[in-house]
This record gives C-alpha cells, sequence and structure tokens, in this order.
C-alpha cells in the first residue's frame, strides 16, 4: 500500500472526490478513504447527501411539452420539406 | 416516452422515406426534452420554439446525410444545442460577460466549496470542515417547493455552458455520460470535470437559497 493510499482523506479532499466516487471512477484504495473519512465525519456525509438530493431533485424537473401551435408549424414544415424531395 | 434504441432505426428509415407518422414519433418522445434544453440558453420561449423549428428542420435537411455513428438521439441534440448556443449569444449581446464565461468554462481550478469553508494549515485539523453544510431538513419536502425549482433553475442558467449542457443531459434528461459525450463530443474526463463543477454549483446555490430562508 503506498502512503498516498494509507493518507486519512480531509474534508477539502472528499469534497473533490465526490463525483469520481459517485460515478464509480474513485480508485478503490481511495474509495476506502473516502468511506472510511464519512464514517467519522458528520459534515461530509451531510454534503454527500446534500449532492444526491440535488441530483435527485435534477431528475424532477419536469420536461416542456411544445405548444399545438408549434406542434402544427412543425409539420407544416415536415409537408414542404417532403414536397420538396 | 422514451424511444427504444430499435425503434431509432425504424423511425430513421421512416423518416427518411418521408413519413408523416415517424416524423410525429421523434417530435413527440424528443421534443419535450429538447425545449427544455433550448429554454436553458434563450431567454425566452418564443425563442426557444424558433430554435426548435430551426433544429427539426435542419434534422430534415440533414437526414440523408446522417450516418448512424452516434444515435438519432444525440445527434439531434447536438444540433439543437448549437442552434441554441448560437442564438443565445445573439440574444445575450454582453459580450464582456459571455467572455468571462468562456474563460472559466473547465473550471478545473475552481472549488467545488470556496476554501474558507476548510480550516487552514494553522486549524486544528487543516484540511477539514471550519463551516460545514448545514441541514437542509427533510430534503424531499424542501426540494420540491416551486421556490426550490426557481432556485435549481436559476442555478442552471448561471453555470457555463458547457457545464450547464453537461448537467442538464445527465441529471434532468437521465442520459449516460457515455450518450453525453457523444451529443457534446468530451472526452470522459472532460465529462466528469465539467458535471463535477456543475453539480457543485447547484448544490451551492441551493445551500445558499435555503440557508437564506430563515433570514
Amino acid at each position: 500500500m503506498s502512503s498516498r493510499a494509507a493518507r486519512e482523506m480531509g474534508c477539502r479532499e472528499l469534497v473533490e472526490a465526490i463525483t469520481d466516487y459517485l460515478e464509480g471512477t474513485l480508485p478503490v484504495e481511495d474509495v476506502e478513504r473516502f468511506e472510511a473519512h464519512l464514517g467519522e465525519c458528520d459534515g461530509c456525509q451531510r454534503y454527500l447527501d446534500q449532492m444526491r438530493a440535488t441530483v435527485a431533485a435534477l431528475g424532477r424537473i419536469p420536461p416542456e411539452s411544445p405548444s399545438a401551435a408549434q406542434q402544427e408549424a412543425l409539420l407544416g414544415a415536415f409537408h414542404n420539406w417532403r414536397a420538396s424531395r | 416516452m422514451p424511444v427504444a434504441v430499435e425503434d431509432e432505426g425504424r423511425l430513421l428509415e421512416g423518416l427518411r422515406a418521408g413519413d408523416e407518422e415517424a416524423f410525429r414519433q421523434l417530435v413527440d418522445a424528443y421534443g419535450p426534452m429538447l425545449m427544455r434544453l433550448a429554454l436553458m440558453h434563450v431567454p425566452s420561449r418564443a425563442v426557444a420554439e424558433e430554435v426548435l423549428q430551426e433544429t427539426w428542420l435542419a434534422v430534415l435537411s440533414g437526414i440523408d446525410r446522417f450516418e448512424g455513428r452516434s444515435s438519432l438521439k444525440t445527434w439531434i441534440t447536438s444540433i439543437l444545442l448549437n442552434i441554441a448556443r448560437t442564438r443565445g449569444e445573439r440574444e445575450r449581446r454582453v459580450l464582456p460577460f459571455s467572455l468571462l464565461r468562456r474563460r472559466d468554462e473547465e473550471g478545473r481550478d475552481e472549488p467545488a466549496v470556496p476554501s474558507d469553508r476548510f480550516q487552514g494549515r494553522r486549524g486544528e485539523h487543516p484540511g477539514h470542515w471550519a463551516r460545514p453544510p448545514l441541514d437542509w431538513g427533510p430534503p424531499e419536502e424542501r426540494l420540491a417547493s416551486d421556490a426550490a425549482r426557481d432556485a435549481l433553475l436559476k442555478a442552471i442558467a448561471d453555470l457555463p455552458p458547457r457545464q450547464r449542457d453537461v448537467i442538464a443531459l445527465r441529471d434532468i434528461s437521465g442520459w449516460t455520460s457515455e450518450e453525453v459525450r457523444n451529443a457534446l463530443d468530451l472526452s470522459e474526463t472532460n465529462q466528469r470535470v465539467l458535471l463535477h463543477r456543475a453539480r457543485s454549483k447547484v448544490r451551492a446555490a441551493l445551500e445558499e437559497h435555503f440557508e437564506g430562508d430563515g433570514e
């Protein structure tokens, strides 16, 4: 085990590693340091929870339906295109 | 509503053959997602609708040249984003501001959390929280409010364009990192760095929103 892998992860390092952690791209020895730190740091656990809550909230933003007028305009454009082929 | 991958081939052939039903299905399947993306780049719904119209025209006129190296979805989306970005910059017309944004595009050196939130070298625990995040209360409840949703959308609108596109496609539209890399022509590392910066800023904006609440 390298000395880097053995070193304890700090909060400042953890908040930068968080996306790699969530994406599953954090090297395994860093995952161990990440989780060891989480286990004893309420602030970082809360930060991780907030990051997950943020991603979940983004996933709940509803799509925007195009208006009926726009649907009509699009079909008109489609017919023009088809006629010109 | 999402179109299965095997359906894309059928819709593509239908479109090339001038089948109106295929066109309708594509517009139904991708229109709402494209509209939401367009709205993140341009200032109004009217302009976003023009961007969509222009996008579908470009799709139709380019359909015979589409080689299928990416999926139809990522191809159409990359067309929309190019048009929306150009249109958004033209509408904004505040050049120094947009140049400023472009510079911090990659955001490699921006910390996810401002460094004054951590203890310095002389602190008791250097590199650990000086000001840890506060409790947001029940997140489901608080994040579901209209005010929180507006704060989310504003935070995304304030991001540099590429960070905005990455977080919109990954977290709002639910794309995989590979789809995002294809649509935006990004390396794996770049995609992840942009996502990281974007998510960190959006979380920080929500924090500001919630902590400002009680005052």
